[in-house]
């Protein structure tokens, strides 16, 4: 029977944004991150182009995480609170191409660095690994305020992706990325009004709209995930449809968010019905992914290497012609 | 899709009449798209516009049921492409092959660990679905290891085998049970077809690809076949996004007939973290009816809570109702905690209670399912609702102590609190995992 398939064509593409600087560009880095770009949604290629796949980055601390379980930590091993060695483990042994570090060395509770302290951890991963940076603030907003700029000049030229700005707290990092040539992550607190609000004040302080990726803040499987994932398709199907202001990639702090989840982290002892405890975790953060990328996920930041390699041959998958 | 009043006065005779009541066919046409009359009414309209508007008034995807007893499953009837225009109706069926070469004791071990793949979560019980049985071997063995399954399951039953002799004495075996025959292809379906009619079954319809699924799907229904789910064979898993896909679309928003059926979906990888990432995206985007090779209690566990997330209704967020909660025995003693009735927030704050081993109360307040930071942003916890909840519930006659323990996110409000219900308030962990600490260090 001929079948008249209904193939959807939209309006408008989701914006390219470039992550990193080569030398060409002012930079160091060996090469560049692109996301974005793409005319359809998720995975549906044979109705637009996806020129570029989802990226996954590996979220680095400057500081020895407190609570990670011992599944997650393994993987590590005495990297854990080195900065510039964990860096290294990343792209060397797990063939990192984007690393996410997040500064909660800056925190009070982890050490409370001063801004100065901070910029040197930047300075020093981005010399001893040569792929581009995503630089996350300790989610203290004043702290954040005085630390960020100090890394974004640190970094200034690389091109990295620093955040988040958020609705009542956007203008100082805004101004820092302006300024050192930088991306900017804007942060909503799932709700697509937020995110569309921050992209237009971010907007009108000069930092164009290709240099903007929206975090929805997302929840873990079995926290929450539903909201981040029809915010995010909803904000997608907007951005398809024209909305320029809401045409920027996303990113998803999977790791973060998966990790904490009870599922993620208790032991076969307590659960024994659950199963073993270390593909539980991994799995938790996979699927967390898997499920995120559906719903239209350019960069996922994660951290087990395992969950990592799984949803990269997922992805490799969803782009299969 | 349901027609508008102008639609149907396409397909009427548009006499003016006024046999059926109404003065015009237009308003007869209007009041029949709002299901206030009904067609017989009519008494010119051609058998063919009969046809049509009945066809029009059925949902565009079949609600079928498989499986039996408490255990019946509820697939299709979707109305919708994403889950925020309305919501995804009926949670996608997970289930198990198993081959009938599987020795009988191994097939019941393997049985009884798939029956104790239930757990519970945020107050609801969610479960495997279904067990297929799938023939390699001689007719007798298949039919005696569909036997021993359907004593060792309550799930639905799918029957795989190419042989009419085989499912035809195995569905007089299981008779009532309602299962699934896998399944109608070019080569047999009128046989096929045949069996679901007579033993009133959902059928599956498999082809290779799209086209011949519509054609092989129309065939089996207009042999009286009527509950039908389609199979679009093993494919890569972005081709399989774009089948079912194509399927939901034309169903819906055309109201393609042969596609309006559910869909199934086998998983043939097995590797257990492949096997779980291609079930987690295809569960994502709209398959009916999932079947695994392995089983594994860490994976289903993530699959089915998955399933539970993307089926949750966005408009109505699962809520326990506001009350104070007993945790273990406590007494006048007791700690009291208060959070919100959004069910995910209260049972994990029950979970961490639970497992200090402290006896406590939780009063869940009424924030309309909200969590702590939604509902204090948007004015449903704050200290006057607190404060109106702990008269409302009694909690003075409940605890002797007048201590109430407040979650930390919303610590700005204890002085207010404090005031407006004279109650002395105890600022707990920003995060339900610190409480049991603090219970702990709190006597």
């Amino acid at each position: 029977m001929a079948v008249e398939f209904l193939k959807m064509k939209w309006a408008n593409a989701i914006n390219e944004v470039v992550i990193g600087a080569t030398k060409q560009d002012g930079g160091s880095r060996s090469s560049v991150i692109k996301v974005g770009g793409q005319t359809t949604l998720p995975y549906l290629s044979d109705e637009g182009s996806i020129p570029n796949p989802p990226v996954i980055a590996y979220e680095i601390w400057d500081a020895t995480p407190g609570d990670w379980s011992e599944v997650l930590k393994e993987p590590f091993g005495n990297c854990l609170g080195k900065p510039v060695e964990w860096a290294k483990k990343c792209v060397n042994e797990f063939k990192a191409d984007l690393l996410c570090l997040r500064l909660m060395g800056a925190h009070s509770d982890y050490g409370n660095n001063s801004a100065e302290k901070e910029a040197e951890v930047v300075k020093d991963i981005l010399k001893a690994v040569d792929k581009p940076l995503i630089i996350i603030g300790c989610g203290d907003d004043e702290k954040d305020n005085l630390v960020l700029p100090k890394c974004a000049e640190a970094a200034k030229g690389e091109r990295c992706l620093i955040g988040s700005a958020l609705q009542d707290n956007y203008k100082t990092l805004a101004a820092s990325c302006l300024a050192d040539g930088h991306n900017i992550i804007a942060e909503s607190p799932i709700d697509i009004n937020i995110a569309k609000q921050l992209n237009i004040l971010i907007s009108d302080m000069g930092l164009s709209q290709d240099r903007i990726v929206i975090n929805p803040t997302i929840g873990a499987l079995g926290y929450g995930l539903e909201y981040a994932y029809s915010i995010m398709e909803r904000g997608r199907l907007s951005a398809l449809n024209g909305d320029k202001m809401l045409a920027m990639p996303y990113v998803c702090f999977v790791g973060y968010e998966s990790w904490r989840a009870k599922e993620a982290k208790a032991l076969e002892k307590e659960f024994p019905e659950w199963g073993n405890e270390k593909d539980r975790g991994i799995a938790w953060e996979m699927v967390t992914a898997t499920a995120l990328l559906q719903a239209g996920a350019d960069i996922l930041v994660m951290r087990h290497p395992k969950a990592v390699g799984e949803v990269q041959k997922t992805i490799n998958k969803l782009l299969e012609k | 899709m349901a027609l508008s009043g102008l639609d149907i006065y396409k397909h009427l005779a548009k006499t003016n009449c006024r046999e059926c009541g109404f003065p015009t066919c237009l308003a007869f046409a209007m009041a029949l798209a709002k299901k206030q009359t009904s067609l017989d009414k009519c008494t010119h309209v051609s058998d063919e516009a009969k046809m049509r508007l009945e066809s029009a008034a059925l949902p565009p995807i079949r609600l079928i049921k498989i499986g039996s007893g408490e255990k019946v499953v509820e697939l299709g009837n979707e109305t919708v492409m994403f889950r925020h225009e309305e919501k995804f109706h009926h949670p996608a069926a997970i289930g198990f092959l198993l081959e009938d070469s599987l020795e009988e004791n191994k097939l019941k071990e393997k049985l009884e660990k798939i029956n104790k793949l239930r757990f519970e979560r945020v107050g609801q019980l969610i479960e495997v679905n279904v067990v297929a049985v799938k023939q390699t071997k001689d007719d007798n063995n298949f039919i005696n290891k569909v036997k021993l399954a359907s004593q060792s399951t309550d799930l639905a039953l799918m029957l795989m085998s190419g042989s009419v002799n085989a499912l035809t004495k195995s569905l007089e075996i299981l008779k009532d049970k309602k299962p699934i025959i896998y399944s109608a292809n070019k080569t047999n379906f009128e046989d096929f077809a045949k069996l679901a009619k007579e033993f009133s079954c959902n059928i599956v319809v498999s082809a290779e690809n799209l086209e011949e699924l519509a054609d092989l799907s129309g065939k089996v229904s207009s042999l009286g076949a009527a509950d039908i789910i389609l199979d679009t064979g093993i494919r890569p898993l972005a081709k399989k996004i774009a089948d079912f896909t194509q399927l939901r679309r034309l169903s819906l928003l055309r109201n393609f007939r042969p596609y309006g059926y559910p869909n199934i979906a086998f998983i043939e990888e097995s590797d257990l973290f492949r096997e779980l990432s291609v079930a987690s995206s295809l569960l994502a985007k709209y398959a009916n009816i999932l079947i695994l090779r392995n089983i594994e209690s860490w994976e289903v566990l993530s699959l089915l809570t998955l399933r539970q997330n993307i089926y949750t209704d966005p408009q109505k967020p699962l809520q326990v109702e506001p009350k104070i909660y007993p945790v273990g025995t406590p007494d006048e003693k007791s700690p009291i905690l208060v959070t919100t009735n959004f069910s995910l927030t209260y049972y994990t704050v029950l979970s961490e209670v639970e497992s200090s081993k402290i006896s406590s109360y939780i009063m869940a307040v009424d924030t309309e399912g909200m969590s702590v930071l939604t509902a204090w942003a948007a004015e449903k916890f704050t200290a006057e609702v607190i404060a109106k909840t702990l008269e409302k519930q009694n909690a003075k006659d409940v605890v002797k102590h007048n201590q109430l323990v407040i979650p930390g996110y919303v610590a700005a409000m204890s002085g207010d609190l404090e005031e407006k219900s004279n109650w002395k308030i105890l600022v707990g962990p920003r995060e339900a995992a610190g409480i049991t600490n603090f219970l702990r260090n709190l006597g």
